[in-house]
């Protein structure tokens, strides 16, 4: 174990995959895994080729040529980035091509903020890509190997968001397990794709679809997103087996079993809403946490399942459709509909990088309490909204 | 055996079709065609039916060149040493505009690609719109002429000489008119490594309004007149160019209804003199007259 950058071990994890071709943009919070990328090819510790590119667009669109090429390939960005890319990444995952991306999670201009939180990703949400969500610098890395495991299965073929919290994860230094090629090796086969450009065996791709076929195509990567479901927990479990660590499947739980109230959350504020749990646990709260780790495919089933014995529900969105509300509590509340006759409740917060603190999240569950005696629930919640700025 | 089959929905005349005839012939089979959104995309792949004979991919409408860059460094990462070379096939719009971003950035990373515009002077998949390789007067749909209006009043971007800023080793024109150019110059770009561009003058019967039978001869009069000059450029210099025995504007403009009003309105003169000194200027600089 190493005490490591967080975008470093992205960086040594993105190298044991081995892939093909790397191509990105400089963006921060993004820059470290692209520099530390960067610094390997440079010194031929990867045998990839690496294009800088004049965008995101591009950075995207390399990517997408070189996985119909046949070849395994990486990208990382971040906010402004990732919203370049937003017509390609459609594109990407209704080719089918099982590009792997670092999505590192930043707030989105105006104004313009560097800071963390996860409006871009979750903007990104309808797009046809899986996208997973990490706790920690190990999960974040760790993630990126079973994200090409599960993005080339074969009746999956889709691309893979693999999203961390910037600055909070791809900054901090961690201890982190590394990894033996061997076992890499092991676990990942090399890419064996389907279709290939080849002139030996001359094939076409990115046809336009009639209003006769179109649905059909749409249809297919809906079923490889109920493929996922169940291959993210199969390929979670695996990588527990070979390599020890292991983070949920589709969610993880904590404390969850008797919990009256139960915190849903994705992203590096899992580590804060742990600790404060234990320490409401102590104080007599029995209050529980499900991480959601896939996002897309949405996990209704597990979530159904997971909350069924609770009382109330708590959901962070560090983001907003504006005009409604945080986009996980829609999704959370459409899951449980029918289902469930839980108090729900909806909190925006640690937007453009305010810390979330364990304070935070204790108001929030005394919140929840008090809604649950009053029978009064505000739906949607600005947390620590600074009224004396507005 | 045709690389681009027959019984694709082009309409009948069409230039960029014949543009990709005269491509293939010179590339072979040993090629990837990376094409972007537009008429030849939706002319040649309506799935589940192909016309392309060799590999060929179509993403978005502006990343061609940089799509082209992952399919060359992958063949590359794979350690493939074969001899398939990559090229770009894609329209002015898809090209000059919304693409040049990605192909700017090919160009500067030196990819070992061939990128080939078929020029038809506007977006004609979308219904004849004004791209910025529209010529000075024509009428599109988004360029109309009317009554205080000669229709596009800018004109022709100069793109050859963009991609020769780049300092690549190649880039050139030439016109359907000439498929035994197109032939030698694309044979020429794709044995030299790194990045080429060539832009293949492709008139277009439906958008410019001319008889499907004439899109030869429509091609042959833009290069007569110099307003669409054929000429090469090797490492940033020009090393040769279509001498022509000169035709006056007119002969190129009368025969299309782009250019109708400026027959009929007032002032129309003064205009095709304005364009007439454009294809002077041409003329004076690439050395064009016999």
């Amino acid at each position: 174990m190493k005490v490591i950058e967080g975008s470093y071990a992205v960086a040594e994890a993105v190298r044991v995959c081995k892939p093909h071709v790397i191509s990105a943009y400089p963006i921060t919070p993004q820059t470290h895994i692209v520099e530390t990328l960067s610094q390997m090819v440079a010194d031929g510790a990867i045998k990839a080729e690496y294009v800088r590119v004049e965008s995101e667009f591009s950075a995207i669109s390399v990517c997408i040529g070189a996985s119909a090429a046949g070849t395994r390939t990486y990208t990382a960005t971040t906010s402004q980035g990732l919203a370049l890319m937003h017509e390609a990444l459609f594109n990407a995952a209704g080719m089918r091509l099982p590009i792997v991306m670092t999505a590192v999670n930043r707030s989105l201009s105006a104004p313009l903020s560097i800071w963390n939180d996860q409006q871009d990703t979750i903007s990104q949400r309808d797009t046809g890509w899986i996208q997973l969500h990490a706790e920690n610098a190990q999960e974040a890395s760790d993630t990126i190997i079973q994200a090409y495991k599960i993005a080339e299965y074969r009746s999956i073929l889709l691309p893979v968001m693999v999203c961390m919290d910037g600055y909070i994860l791809t900054h901090v230094y961690e201890p982190v397990e590394l990894w033996e090629q061997k076992k890499v090796d092991a676990f990942l086969p090399e890419f064996d794709p389907v279709h290939v450009l080849d002139p030996k065996k001359p094939k076409t791709f990115g046809a336009f679809a009639d209003p006769s076929l179109y649905t059909e195509f749409r249809y297919m990567v809906q079923e490889a997103m109920e493929v996922a479901k169940k291959k993210i927990v199969d390929i979670a479990n695996e990588f527990r087996d070979e390599f020890g660590r292991y983070y949920g499947g589709l969610i993880d739980e904590y404390r969850a079993k008797d919990a009256e109230t139960l915190i849903l959350a994705m992203g590096s504020v899992i580590g804060t809403i742990k600790d404060a749990i234990d320490e409401m646990r102590a104080d007599g709260i029995p209050v529980g946490l499900l991480k959601i780790r896939a996002y897309r495919p949405f996990p209704v089933d597990t979530i159904r399942d997971a909350v069924a014995g609770a009382k109330a529900i708590i959901v962070l969105d560090k983001n907003i459709s504006m005009g409604y509300e945080g986009a996980l509590f829609t999704d959370v509340k459409s899951a449980l509909y029918g289902k469930s006759g839980v108090t729900a409740l909806g909190f925006i917060l640690g937007l453009g990088g305010r810390d979330i603190t364990k304070q935070t999240i204790k108001d929030m569950v005394a919140k929840a309490l008090e809604a649950m005696k009053s029978g009064k629930v505000q739906e949607c919640e600005f947390v620590d909204l600074r009224k004396e700025v507005l | 055996m045709k690389l681009l089959a027959p019984g694709h929905r082009g309409c009948a005349g069409c230039g960029a079709a014949i543009a990709v005839h005269s491509i293939l012939s010179a590339t072979g089979k040993d090629v990837i065609v990376v094409s972007p959104t537009g008429c030849l995309e939706v002319i040649s792949t309506p799935y589940p039916e192909s016309a392309w004979e060799v590999p060929w991919i179509h993403s978005l409408f502006e990343n061609t060149a940089a799509v082209a860059s992952g399919v060359e460094v992958a063949r590359r990462a794979l350690g493939r040493k074969d001899e398939t070379k990559v090229i770009c096939i894609g329209g002015d719009g898809g090209t000059v505009d919304i693409g040049i971003g990605s192909l700017s950035g090919m160009l500067e990373r030196g990819h070992d690609v061939t990128y080939i515009c078929y020029d038809n002077e506007a977006y004609m998949n979308t219904g004849i719109q004004r791209s910025g390789s529209t010529p000075y007067d024509a009428a599109t749909t988004t360029s109309p002429a009317g009554k205080i209006s000669f229709g596009n009043d800018r004109p022709k971007k100069n793109t050859p000489a963009i991609a020769a800023a780049h300092g690549i080793p190649y880039v050139a024109t030439s016109s359907i008119a000439y498929p035994a150019d197109i032939g030698k110059k694309v044979k020429k770009a794709i044995a030299i490594k790194g990045p080429k561009y060539l832009q293949i003058h492709t008139p277009c019967p439906t958008g410019w309004g001319f008889d499907s039978n004439r899109t030869i001869e429509v091609g042959r009069l833009a290069v007569e007149t110099a307003l669409f000059p054929i000429y090469e450029m090797e490492n940033g210099k020009i090393t040769s160019v279509k001498k022509i025995k000169r035709k006056p504007v007119e002969e190129y403009l009368k025969v299309q209804r782009r250019f109708a009003h400026l027959f009929k309105k007032e002032g129309g003169d003064a205009e095709i003199k304005k364009i007439q000194e454009t294809a002077d200027a041409n003329a004076k600089q690439l050395g064009l007259d016999m």
